[in-house]
């Protein structure tokens, strides 16, 4: 059972609450000091991919596509149990929309060769267009299930249960397949401090547009057809929200009474 | 003096933080509330390799230095004390076998203990041996190839939930110190019971209780050093111990500290926030000043530690300086909050019901006194 899992560093919620926006290329602006993390669904792919591969043996191997410091996140994923780490990296990638990224990371995907799985986050917390996933896997021409919350593997086949908005989807495909996770399937692990340490030490390999022999029309700013008009943020309307503070008990209590004055319970 | 880190010692440091304040701090009231043993907080160290930082690799441990560990020992007080002082009564376990073990008792008591399978007590007092440790009555009578241990200890953190203890008896009559005797006894083996459970002013939920030994017997392979060195076992282990009890201390003086500057910020009298009135600020700057000095003291301890000098004397000027600092400032932190302070609403009234701890536990204030005199006389 080898596993490819395909992260995405991205900025910590944190660091997104104060993020502001390009006025002109409408993508978000990196500064250095933003505290960067992987992707919290994509930890949720990670440890699905250790937790199946304890189950069913294999290899783990983690890619992503980024700028030098996404590095750090392989090493995280290292730590957490992979065995093997990937960088696709390159100044010509930058600008790449979700189909540009998807053509990156399936031509990467069919280099590292032998895997029976392909898993993601459903989205990323920041640009949440929850496309990679699909768009993946109709470039391996693979069958895909996406908001996987819990995936079983029998014989060549993944039986998976999806979660949407206000239904449940059973599905079973072949192997191989890209499945895309929520975080409802598992507890990411934290790393233990014997991973951390070997992490620091792992070899991880820089694969570039010639690495990869990509074609340059299909990569960058250019290659992606994606052309984002405006940005607004969604009303939703005025919604009353109160913190509870003080002790379990006392939030609890609080609670309660909330639930009770306004006639719900 | 040096307490810089090496990169990985930093990159294991700033995880334990986020550790730390992500699982262990949010938990820390939950714990008090419910009084249930932390296993939850036991296990997450254990599986993240925390319980022997500076045990070599080859026992199962991370193999750094003591300063690591001390800094490591001190976050984790700071997030929670009830599970740094699991943590600390587990390290007394662990470093008489590290210091004075056998290869064979290394392999078969040591590496588990510092892998986290299991964890380990330290059982030195008695309802008659609390300072006074040379007046241990526990017997150990020579049997065949082993020892029938006989008495009571009282007080042992982690008792019930260790299983692995290092027991100080008496192998002479008459209550003769150079019988002392250190012996590595496990839970489950026939005549080792648990007694009474204290109950504390603070820590609900750590397992503190007497162990109690009617004709338990241990074998010869179980004495730690030899017969007769129990004294010497003891006091080389509460010597290291004092880095880990001053350093719990600072981390929990941190989390009074932080809680007691948050708290001035947001609350308003007089039509301001009382960070504004001059006696709060000095408060916090005594409270900052003080931190910082104790927790110099006690690095300075490992340090020397590390270095292979003398440290006992600065340790044990650390231990009491910084219990007593940690008294100080978790006093202060309740005075800052005024009357929420004085409430279960706000950690701080916790901290000052666990800062007391660290005055009397693993030799008074004034045992360190005893102790550091008597280094100063040697001086002379
Ligand atoms: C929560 C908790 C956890 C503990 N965990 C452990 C454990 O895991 N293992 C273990 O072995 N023990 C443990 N102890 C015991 C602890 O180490 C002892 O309580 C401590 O050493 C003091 O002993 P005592 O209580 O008998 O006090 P005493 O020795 O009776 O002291 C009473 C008072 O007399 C003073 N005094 C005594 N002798 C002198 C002297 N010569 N000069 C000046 N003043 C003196 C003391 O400083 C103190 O103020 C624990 C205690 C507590 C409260």
């Amino acid at each position: 059972m080898n596993i490819v899992v395909c992260v995405k560093q991205v900025p910590s919620p944190d660091a997104l609450s104060k993020a502001r926006v390009d006025s002109k290329t409408k993508t978000l602006l990196r500064h250095e000091a933003v505290s960067l993390i992987i992707n919290p669904l994509d930890e949720n792919a990670i440890e699905e991919a250790l937790r199946l591969r304890e189950r069913h043996g294999g290899k783990v191997t983690v890619i992503t596509m980024g700028p030098p410091q996404a590095e750090s996140a392989l090493r995280r994923a290292l730590a957490m149990g992979a065995d093997k780490a990937v960088l696709i990296t390159d100044p010509a990638l930058a600008g790449s929309d979700t189909l540009a990224t998807s053509y990156v990371l399936s031509t990467a995907i069919k280099k590292i060769g032998e895997f029976n799985l392909v898993l993601l986050g459903k989205h990323t917390i920041d640009g949440d267009t929850a496309q990679v996933g699909p768009q993946l896997a109709e470039q391996l021409e693979l069958p895909q299930i996406t908001c996987a919350q819990k995936i079983e593997i029998k014989d060549n086949t993944v039986k998976a249960e999806s979660s949407f908005e206000d239904f449940f989807e059973v599905m079973e495909v072949p192997l191989p397949a890209v499945l895309t996770v929520t975080d409802e399937i598992n507890k990411p692990r934290r790393p233990g401090m014997r991973g951390v340490l070997k992490a620091r030490r792992a070899e991880i390999p820089q694969w570039g547009v010639t690495a990869l022999n990509l074609d340059s029309n299909r990569i960058g700013l250019d290659g992606s057809p994606t052309r984002v008009v405006g940005l607004s943020t969604p009303e939703f309307g005025r919604k009353k929200k109160e913190m509870l503070t003080g002790s379990i008990s006392r939030q609890i209590d609080t609670l309660l009474n909330r639930l009770k004055e306004n006639g719900i319970i | 003096m040096n307490f810089d880190l090496n990169e990985d010692q930093e990159a294991v440091l700033k995880e334990v933080r986020e550790i730390c304040q992500k699982e262990l701090a949010p938990r820390a009231a939950e714990i008090e509330e419910k009084k249930d043993f932390p296993w939850e907080n036991i296990k997450l160290l254990s599986q993240s390799d925390l319980m022997g930082v500076a045990v070599p690799e080859k026992y199962g441990g991370l193999g750094m230095n003591y300063l690591t560990w001390a800094l490591v020992d001190g976050e984790i007080s700071q997030a929670c004390a009830t599970t740094g002082a699991i943590y600390g009564a587990n390290l007394l376990c662990i470093y008489p076998i590290l210091i004075f073990g056998t290869e064979e008792q290394k392999r078969k008591f040591l590496s588990p203990l510092a892998k986290g399978e299991v964890l380990g007590a330290f059982a030195l007092t008695e309802p008659q041996a609390g300072s006074d440790i040379g007046n241990i009555q526990m017997t150990a009578t020579p049997e065949n190839d082993g020892y029938i241990l006989n008495g009571t200890k009282s007080f042992i953190t982690n008792g019930g939930v260790a299983e692995t203890y290092i027991v100080i008896a008496n192998t002479r009559s008459g209550g003769d110190p150079r019988g002392l005797t250190a012996f590595i006894v496990e839970k489950g083996m026939p005549g080792f019971t648990f007694g009474q459970k204290f109950d504390l002013m603070a820590y609900p939920a750590l397992a503190n209780c007497e162990l109690v030994f009617r004709n338990c017997r241990v074998p010869r392979e179980n004495v730690l050093l030899s017969k007769g060195k129990g004294f010497r076992v003891a006091i080389k282990t509460l010597d290291i111990g004092r880095i880990g009890m001053g350093i719990k201390a600072v981390g929990l003086a941190r989390a009074a500290y932080k809680a007691a500057l948050k708290y001035a910020r947001e609350r308003v009298q007089f039509g301001k926030s009382i960070f504004n009135f001059q006696a709060v600020q000095f408060m916090l700057a005594d409270m900052a000043m003080e931190i910082e000095a104790a927790r110099l003291l006690i690095l300075k301890a490992a340090f020397l530690r590390d270095c292979g000098k003398g440290f006992e004397k600065i340790a044990a000027m650390g231990k009491v300086f910084a219990s007593e600092m940690c008294m100080r400032v978790t006093t202060k932190a309740v005075q800052i909050h005024g009357g929420y302070g004085y409430t279960k609403e706000y950690p701080v009234e916790r901290y000052m019901r666990e800062a007391k701890l660290f005055e009397i536990i693993e030799g008074t204030s004034e045992i360190q006194r005893n102790v550091i005199a008597s280094y100063l006389l040697k001086e002379e």
